[in-house]
């Protein structure tokens, strides 16, 4: 018996080396025709893939994401991945990459500005109209991302601050993982209200709505850089992936999931 | 894209479990039957990955691996060729992290085995090589079959160290785990669900399967 299920998982894994060898498009180690791979952070995913369509359109030339948290995706570059186009949401990861000589710092650009809102679950009406609000007795937990891991929640922290806040809610303050988090609590009512980026929003799908927007002047400029990387291998059509989010049409796409324009 | 992903995971984790299947009975082995210096020391390290969080072993891996790594330099600089980003990245997360399972399961499985009848194939002229696949292999083959499950199911849930070595790439490393953990971040609540069902199902159906096979016949 024993013998006859290795037998059968022998049998498929020469299927699956099979399969890798007849189907290129999927595990090909070198596809043909030219391609270039856009390390973006997660919360820019709806936008840049609307804008890689475009790309695509554009230039013949297949554009593949990888997406995940900046600091991965820097870390990544570090060790030398072979990304082309990097862009993060937030301006030390870039900095970082730039201090070590690893991007070309003329290709460097913002092309991005987000803004901070204050949400509250959709249903129940929440009495929360205001950033001074979260001050009430009723309001027992307040979600922000972690500070020290998750940039939306380095300026939330700042916004706080400089709004006279940080002191008094402390002890209300829900510390989440990533921005996703934020909004499952706010969703789930675990907490009465939450900050995250406007872009953020969409992902929950009107289970929230936005009680306030934090002053502009409450924090710093949350810009999100973009450069080409050192070491890719198709510098002039990194470049015009580059040029295509800084465009009319790549600033239009972005404003419609939520950024503000970088210019 | 929720085939293309599936297909995609299934090659990567049967090639990694073939690698683990055939890795970690030697390792067991060798851990079970030989003594040596340096044995606890060896097996503390090859334990490691399934006590370590993934990510922390990715790190480890991206920084061996990487182009600029300690291993993935000198290879980038013969081949001009790095395994980060390839689907073999992906194998190669996979097959580290689910590997101790294998190890372990294989190892108490080939100790179990009687040494009496091994002294006996031995006795009877036959090499190492074929006592252990004509007696030890059969005698303790449950044994390793479960770690081969174990490991499978391991591999396919496979996330943190994948993420790390072999990025989040659809159509080329974005394995099932990497594309629930994209969908629930990016807000795709029914693409979600569909594919940790689908991830769900598989692996239970899996060890399921595996256990009825495996259960020794009835006695006529």
């Amino acid at each position: 018996m024993v013998q006859r299920v290795i037998q059968k998982l022998i049998i498929g894994v020469i299927f699956a080396f099979v399969s890798i060898h007849a189907s290129p498009n999927a595990c090909a180690m070198e596809s043909p025709g030219a391609e270039i791979l856009v390390s973006a952070a997660m919360s820019l995913k709806n936008a840049f893939g609307e804008i890689g369509a475009l790309y695509e359109k554009r230039t013949g030339v297949r554009v593949r994401f990888n997406m995940g948290a900046s600091g991965l995706l820097q870390k990544q570059i570090e060790t030398g991945a072979p990304v082309d186009v990097f862009a993060s949401a937030g301006e030390n990861q870039m900095d970082v990459l730039q201090a070590k000589g690893l991007i070309l710092v003329e290709t460097r650009r913002n092309f991005a500005r987000n803004s901070l809102v204050l949400v509250v679950p959709a249903w129940p009406p929440s009495r929360i109209h205001a950033f001074a609000d979260l001050t009430r007795a009723e309001v027992t937990r307040v979600a922000i991302g972690n500070p020290k891991t998750v940039p939306a929640g380095q300026y939330a922290r700042e916004a706080l601050m400089s709004l006279k806040l940080w002191d008094r809610l402390q002890s209300r303050l829900v510390l989440a993982e990533n921005v996703r988090q934020v909004l499952d609590y706010v969703v789930r009512g675990e907490a009465e209200a939450g900050i995250v980026y406007a872009s953020d929003i969409a992902a929950a799908h009107g289970q929230i709505s936005v009680a306030a927007r934090a002053p502009a002047s409450s924090h710093g400029p949350v810009f999100y850089p973009i450069a080409v990387v050192r070491d890719t291998s198709s510098r002039d059509n990194a470049k015009r992936f580059v040029d295509l989010t800084l465009s009319r049409e790549g600033q239009a796409i972005l404003v419609k999931y939520g950024f503000l324009s970088a210019r | 894209m929720i085939w293309d992903t599936l297909r995609l995971s299934i090659i990567i984790v049967s090639i990694a479990t073939a690698v683990i299947a055939v890795a970690g009975t030697a390792l067991g082995w060798l851990l079970a039957k030989r003594n040596f210096r340096g044995k606890d020391l060896l097996d503390a390290v090859l334990t490691l990955p399934m006590v370590l969080p993934p990510t922390v072993t990715g790190y480890y891996l991206i920084l061996l691996l990487g182009r600029r790594g300690l291993l993935g330099k000198p290879l980038y600089d013969l081949t001009g060729w790095a395994v980060t980003f390839t689907w073999i990245a992906a194998v190669i997360a996979a097959t580290v992290i689910a590997m101790p399972l294998m190890i372990k399961s294989a190892r108490a499985a080939i100790e179990s085995v009687d040494a009496e009848y091994e002294i006996a194939s031995r006795i009877m002229g036959k090499s190492e090589f074929e006592t252990f696949f004509r007696i030890t292999l059969p005698l303790a083959g449950r044994g390793i079959l479960a770690g081969v499950v174990l490991s499978f199911a391991r591999a396919f849930g496979e996330f943190g160290a994948t993420l790390m070595l072999a990025g989040n790439i659809p159509g080329k490393t974005q394995t099932m785990p990497l594309a629930i953990y994209e969908a629930v971040v990016s807000g795709e609540d029914a693409q979600a669900k569909w594919l940790a069902l689908i991830l769900t199902g598989i692996s239970v159906t899996v060890v399921y399967l595996t256990n009825r096979l495996s259960r020794p016949a009835k006695r006529r």
